[in-house]
């Protein structure tokens, strides 16, 4: 007769069940460990840092960024960060989002199939190359010979590059989205005698625009997060109240002044001029967090619709 | 010739402007102009991916023409025409198998349980998928500062400083969020009646999971995997925070000092080139960024290709 003891598998096999169990939750805990300390090294070192500095003097809001001299004005990374995260927006909506609307509602099949390929290889190409390539061709030969070549390595020059970097992200989030527009929505509109142009401006195009908003946003959330281009071609200059907000101008962004904090001399110095590493990466994770839960959103929404 | 229409000649004139409409060229303006626009802007996208690789290999072509296995070989230096990027690569090998060894099989352990054994309605379950999305989009630089103070302080009985172990060690917590995204898409799109043959038949969970449902999945891990493997080969934001060296690097260990061929480029972008040498830095950067665009491309491409030759198959039956 059939037990509910022979239903339960023999007792080796359910403590294996059992351990296996155990060692899989383990591993899906550990990325929760893995955010937590990400936020008490932040927070503790930001706080180290903070009570470091010499208040008197606000050190905080006050003639730039000089970490050495204790001049840390968050003005100066913050419009740094701003003024190069525009410029790259200016190159990634339009460029990711024209590839994008032509994979999605243009391109034959057979172009499609080669394209996309392409656009994840670029997408895959390491931030180091594209600041390498904007040090080499971006800098001298478009930014240089179009405004000062004395002083080529600027906001502009970098931001171009970081535009070039987050294309390929633009391009396969606002994808996503078009292609998630129903076919039927796109018929509709054929059955009523619009062009093509008319249904994909205002059929398709409004339909995916929380979509299209997301891939702004994770995509602005990118470049403000990118450091490697910002620290090559950015010009690393934090000099002044804060650096202008015109793009042909040096500026530091906020990831450029933690690879600062860490690269040079500073690091021997240690204090202060070390320990903002810290407070500017609590900074930069509270803005990058703060949009990726935005963008999350809106792309929870597109798929809430349809 | 009568004045008076007929309704049979009002028929006629009808049915002549309509198909005059109908087959009337008009030219669609607008529409053209934004197949114009879309054409150019994919284009130029296009056209920015050759002239990144036009410039890499252009400038890197005759100096590797002359220096070729030796620019691999030796060691890194100050003198363009002698140093190679042996140094680097050896970093950048030991983040490749320590990301391997470290955060494959935890990713795939952690999609394992948030895909077949963890509720999704379970507030843990959503807390733990909520943070891996958010983990996903930290910035890399930051995962640096968290290797630095974890790797090279906390745990430095075991890497020894600022080594080539923690920097693997940094990178593996840095793609671990993708490894468990991709994962759990590929165990995801595992039907689930594979799932129910194999409890029907009495085994256990992880009898099934491991017979069943992972052999199943593995083109989509094993895409994942090439996809954050060649993720953490590329970064170099991470390294400089952890404390890559960028001087000289007498000798390559796991628990020494390290370097990485991402660091390398980024050194000697910006260096001008040195009297009395033949070649520049710019050079050998370019040639190391040949080097690492060709390993990097390698795993990306073929996970690409895995991924599309398994979805065809898959749709196909």
């Amino acid at each position: 007769m059939l037990t509910i003891a022979d239903l339960r598998g023999n007792p080796k096999q359910r403590r294996k069940e059992r351990g296996m169990r155990v060692v899989f939750q383990g591993a899906a805990l550990l990325t929760i460990v893995v955010s937590l300390l990400i936020l008490f090294v932040l927070v503790r070192g930001a706080i180290t840092f903070l009570n470091e500095i010499d208040w008197d003097i606000n050190p905080l809001s006050d003639t730039g960024w000089f970490p050495r001299r204790s001049r840390f004005d968050l003005r100066t990374i913050v419009v740094g960060s701003l003024v190069m995260g525009a410029v790259s927006m200016l190159v990634a909506v339009p460029f990711g989002l024209g590839t994008a609307i032509y994979l999605s509602e243009y391109a034959p099949p057979k172009v499609r199939a080669v394209v996309k390929p392409v656009i994840e290889v670029l997408a895959g190409v390491p931030s180091v190359i594209i600041g390498y390539f904007v040090l080499r061709v971006i800098a001298p030969d478009i930014v240089g010979r179009l405004f000062d070549p004395e002083n080529e390595r600027n906001m502009l020059a970098a931001g171009l590059g970081i535009g070039i970097l987050v294309i390929p992200i633009m391009a396969s989030v606002s994808e996503d989205a078009l292609r998630s527009v129903p076919g039927s929505l796109r018929e509709a509109s054929y059955g009523i005698g619009a062009r093509k142009v008319t249904t994909v401006v205002k059929v398709v195009l409004p339909a995916a625009v929380s979509g299209l908003v997301a891939a702004s946003i994770i995509a602005v959330s990118r470049a403000i997060g990118e450091t490697m281009v910002a620290t090559m071609a950015g010009g690393f200059d934090g000099s002044g109240p804060y650096s202008g907000l015109s793009p042909t101008e040096s500026g530091l962004t906020m990831t450029a002044a933690m690879t600062n904090a860490v690269g040079g001399t500073d690091q021997s110095v240690g204090g202060a001029p070390f320990q903002v590493l810290f407070f500017v990466g609590l900074l930069l994770f509270l803005v990058t967090m703060m949009l990726n839960v935005i963008g999350a959103r809106f792309v929870a929404r597109v798929r809430q619709q349809y | 010739m009568s004045l008076l229409t007929t309704p049979a000649g009002a028929g006629a004139t009808a049915a002549e402007s309509v198909r005059a409409a109908l087959q009337r060229r008009e030219r669609d303006v607008a529409g053209w102009a934004m197949l114009l626009t879309l054409l150019l802007t994919s284009f130029l996208t296009l056209a920015i991916l050759t002239a990144l690789l036009v410039q890499v290999v252009g400038e890197s072509g005759p100096f590797l023409a002359e220096r070729r296995f030796d620019f691999v070989t030796r060691p890194i230096g100050s003198d363009p025409d002698k140093m190679g990027i042996w140094s680097g690569l050896y970093g950048t090998i030991v983040i490749g198998v320590i990301v391997l060894l470290v955060a494959i099989p935890m990713g795939i352990a952690a999609a394992i349980y948030l895909e077949e054994y963890a509720r999704p309605t379970n507030p843990l379950t959503k807390v733990i998928l909520i943070n891996i999305r958010n983990l996903a989009g930290v910035p890399a630089v930051i995962y640096g500062v968290l290797g630095f103070i974890i790797f090279t302080q906390w745990l430095d009985p075991i890497t020894q400083g600022k080594t080539a172990l923690a920097a693997g060690l940094t990178m593996a917590v840095l793609v671990l969020p993708i490894v468990v995204i991709t994962s759990m898409e590929a165990i995801r799109a595992v039907p689930s009646g594979l799932r129910d043959a194999g409890f029907g038949l009495g085994a256990s969970r992880w009898e099934v999971t491991r017979d069943h449902v992972l052999p199943y999945a593995a083109p989509g891990i094993l895409t994942g995997t090439m996809l954050s493997i060649a993720r953490a080969l590329g970064e170099a934001a991470p390294l400089i925070i952890v404390g890559a060296i960028t001087g000289l690097l007498p000798r390559t260990s796991l628990t020494g000092e390290f370097t990485a061929v991402p660091i390398l480029i980024y050194q000697w972008s910006g260096r001008p080139k040195p009297t009395g040498s033949e070649y520049s830095f710019t050079q050998s950067a370019a040639a190391a960024g040949l080097v690492l665009l060709v390993i990097v491309l390698i795993f990306n491409a073929g996970a690409i290709y895995l991924r599309n030759r398994f979805e065809r198959v898959r749709i196909g039956g």
